[in-house]
């Protein structure tokens, strides 16, 4: 026998073997790509590994893929290529993008195509309208999901004289300046801060007030959506935090929530909003005084106070890959809604759970008596049920609206434009990026 | 004839082929790393398209068109001549004055150098972050020494000019270095005879500096200037992300940076594409500009 021929026959032999391998033991591979990282990305991998060992059929791999950005750009990039995983976790702001994409396998379809009947009504409803198409089918599952809420300097308030905070009744705006007023008054650098200004300041602020942020509710009813957020209310929101800028009752520390959690932090500032998910952030950093959680602040007039919004990232299914595995996908989405999955995830990373039953288990547990922080969250997020206008937000390029949103609030604290003239202005330009985005999809 | 040959030819091959299969791996990279991707922008900057490539439309110029009617894109371009003027104003004479102090240290030059030349091994978001543990308004320790101490209101994420001091020292420090070498390399080539000479007929030492050590590394600055303006119109993206991220109000928003936040993060691939398009177009030009008028100056020979 020839070197080459002995060589074709080793090649042969080794294919031969790989092959009866992989097609009578292996399980089918699902791919998850995913943006959480560090301890988070550990919890991740713990869940995955738990439905790994649960069955025998699929493994689920789950991959970091950067940050939210960075993954949805993964996401575009392998479906272009024709190599798209079965599962990618995109961020709340990228809904439209990857709804109108037509890449996608809505949730809803794939439950029930797979033969899992999913009682929808016993999910967290806020969680879930954030995801839902205008004809209230959910489109992708709700993965991290958190809320606004506000953290307090519990020693400030006790030097300044001012009473402790509720946990589930929000104070007004007005009690917001009178107990800024009194921090400032007694020595503390500074009253307010706010992490996340367009999402805490603007959008949760317009849900919970039951204003629109956009035409065509919110833009859930249509692409020729268009921005409205330059309104008496939201406008005199602005205004009335910029005129407290004055003596310091609120000042600006940054558009992400690094600057603002280091004012908190640095006790400059008495009063802090930032994502719920913040606690556990919080715990770590703070040694030398003590803080608390109250719901957001909400106007005298708004008797009824709506439900806040989600932040946070949701799982979409890609189509397109071979039918066989997307029963795999569907299980484990399923297991993913399980109680003991999102409990687990509840407990490590302070997200919320989706499910009621989730959320009944805990609190039977009692959990929330040992951890009363975690359900300010949950109990603002699902004070109400949430109207056509608070379930959440629908817009193309939302991101640069963000940024947008974002530019003109810092120009507005800088005091180059009055308060109207930049919502003006933020309307007219995201406007433009709302046209741009409807007419790819004419 | 075969002597007329070889000075025209200076290498000489056996074969026809030998020589395409030299130049064929360069091609290739320059083909696949630029040439490709830069005709594929150009495509899609004539396109409107969903992120995923589904529905893909040609537009013309709209793309531009919108580009250049919106206020922003156009303050963004101001923005960008703005920061790489000072980058290279701050950068350059920086560098020629260390280099020229450097060429004069008689103790430890090896060390001496090495130092300065360090700051260039740091990557752009590295340095940009350095910057941010020392000027940042709320965690900045230089920043809380001035409103402590100096009384100064050092405010980056609010005070635009503020901002812009910030990156343009973030990206000129680091350039300094690279700006540095370069000096250093074309001051040691001066021949010290020269400047002896002038000492000795009784120059001072500025006047010698500025007839003959100026005009003499008039060709290191010309390239330094080139590479310092392509670095802060490229390169400076590291600093700008890891610092301001374009704020505040869109004021330290560079052309490139703007490319990054509507093509990456918005995927808004048309507009994104136009963009870098223009952003060619115009470094191509500034160099253009730069041998036409600024090389004729250059003195090449002594």
């Amino acid at each position: 026998m020839s070197k080459s021929k002995l060589f074709w026959l080793a090649i042969t032999v080794t294919m031969m073997i790989s092959f009866a391998g992989s097609a009578f033991a292996k399980p089918i591979e699902i791919n998850w790509w995913h943006a959480m990282r560090g301890a988070r990305g550990e919890v991740v991998q713990n869940i995955v590994d738990g439905f790994n060992n649960s069955q025998s059929e699929y493994k689920v791999i789950a991959t970091y893929k950067g940050a939210y950005d960075e993954v949805v750009n993964a996401g575009v990039a392998a479906v272009r290529a024709h190599k798209q995983p079965h599962i990618l976790q995109s961020f709340e702001v990228g809904t439209q993008t990857m709804m109108m994409s037509g890449a996608i396998y809505p949730v809803y379809k794939l439950m029930a195509d797979n033969g899992f009947k999913i009682d929808w009504s016993q999910y967290l409803q806020p969680v879930l309208s954030y995801y839902m198409n205008a004809d209230g089918n959910l489109m992708s599952m709700p993965f991290n999901s958190s809320t606004p809420v506000m953290y307090y300097n519990v020693d400030l308030f006790k030097k300044a004289g001012i009473p402790m905070l509720s946990k589930t009744e929000p104070i007004t705006w007005d009690q917001m300046g009178e107990i800024t007023a009194k921090l400032v008054k007694s020595g503390v650098k500074g009253g307010l801060v706010t992490a996340w200004q367009s999402w805490t300041q603007i959008e949760n602020y317009s849900a919970i007030h039951n204003i629109p942020f956009a035409s065509k509710a919110n833009g859930y009813e249509g692409l020729d959506t268009e921005l409205l957020i330059n309104n008496d209310k939201v406008v005199n929101h602005i205004a009335r935090l910029k005129s407290w800028m004055a003596d310091k009752r609120f000042y600006y520390g940054g558009q992400k929530y690094q600057g603002p959690k280091s004012e908190f932090i640095a006790q400059n500032a008495g009063l802090y909003i930032d994502s719920i998910s913040g606690i556990a952030k919080l715990k770590k950093a703070v040694h030398d005084f003590q803080w608390d959680v109250a719901p957001l602040p909400v106007e005298s007039w708004m008797k009824e106070p709506q439900n806040s919004i989600i932040g946070g990232a949701s799982l979409w299914v890609f189509k397109g890959l071979p039918k066989k595995d997307y029963a795999g996908v569907a299980a484990f989405l399923k297991y993913l809604a399980g109680n003991k999955s999102q409990i687990y995830w509840h407990k490590e990373t302070g997200y919320f759970p989706i499910t009621l039953n989730a959320y009944e288990q805990l609190k039977s547990e009692g959990y929330y008596k040992e951890n009363p922080l975690q359900e300010v969250g949950i109990k603002q997020l699902t004070r109400r049920t949430p109207t056509k206008i608070s379930r959440g937000l629908r817009l193309g390029y939302f991101i640069q609206i963000r940024n947008i949103i974002n530019e003109e609030l810092e120009l507005v604290w800088s005091g180059k434009k009055t308060a109207q003239e930049a919502m003006d202005n933020a309307v007219a330009r995201s406007n433009v990026k709302l046209r741009e985005f409807e007419r790819i999809y004419k | 004839m075969q002597l007329f040959a070889m000075i025209i030819k200076r290498s000489y091959f056996k074969t026809r082929s030998l020589p395409y299969l030299l130049i064929l791996p360069q091609v290739v990279i320059t083909l696949t790393f630029f040439y490709w991707p830069a005709i594929r922008g150009i495509i899609s900057s004539f396109q409107v398209s969903d992120p995923f490539g589904f529905r893909t439309t040609f537009v013309w110029f709209d793309n531009y068109i919108a580009l250049f009617r919106d206020p922003l894109y156009l303050k963004s371009l101001v923005t960008t001549l703005i920061f790489s003027g000072s980058v290279a104003i701050v950068s350059i004479s920086f560098g020629l004055f260390l280099a020229t102090m450097a060429n004069r240290v008689l103790k430890m030059t090896t060390l001496t150098r090495t130092l300065l030349i360090w700051p260039y091994a740091i990557a752009p978001a590295i340095s940009g972050i350095l910057w941010l543990f020392l000027l940042h308004p709320s965690y900045g320790v230089v920043a809380i020494f001035m409103e402590k101490w100096l009384g100064i209101d050092w405010n980056p994420l609010l005070n635009s000019s503020n901002a812009m001091l910030m990156i343009v020292m973030a990206s000129a420090w680091k350039n300094v270095s690279y700006n540095f070498v370069f000096f250093l390399a074309g001051l040691q080539a001066i021949p010290r005879s020269l400047i002896e000479a002038a000492a000795i007929d009784g120059a001072s030492p500025l006047r010698r500096f500025w007839t003959i050590t100026f005009p003499l590394l008039s060709p290191t600055m010309f390239f330094v200037t080139v590479m310092t303006i392509i670095f802060s119109f490229f390169e400076s993206f590291g600093v700008i992300h890891a610092v301001t991220q374009g704020g505040p109000g869109g004021s330290t928003n560079i052309l490139v940076y703007k490319v990054y936040q509507d093509g990456f993060i918005g995927l808004n691939l048309g507009s994104s594409s136009a963009q870098s398009v223009v952003l060619m177009g115009l470094i191509i030009l500034i160099t253009v500009l730069q041998f036409k008028y600024v090389e004729r100056k250059v003195q090449y020979t002594g």
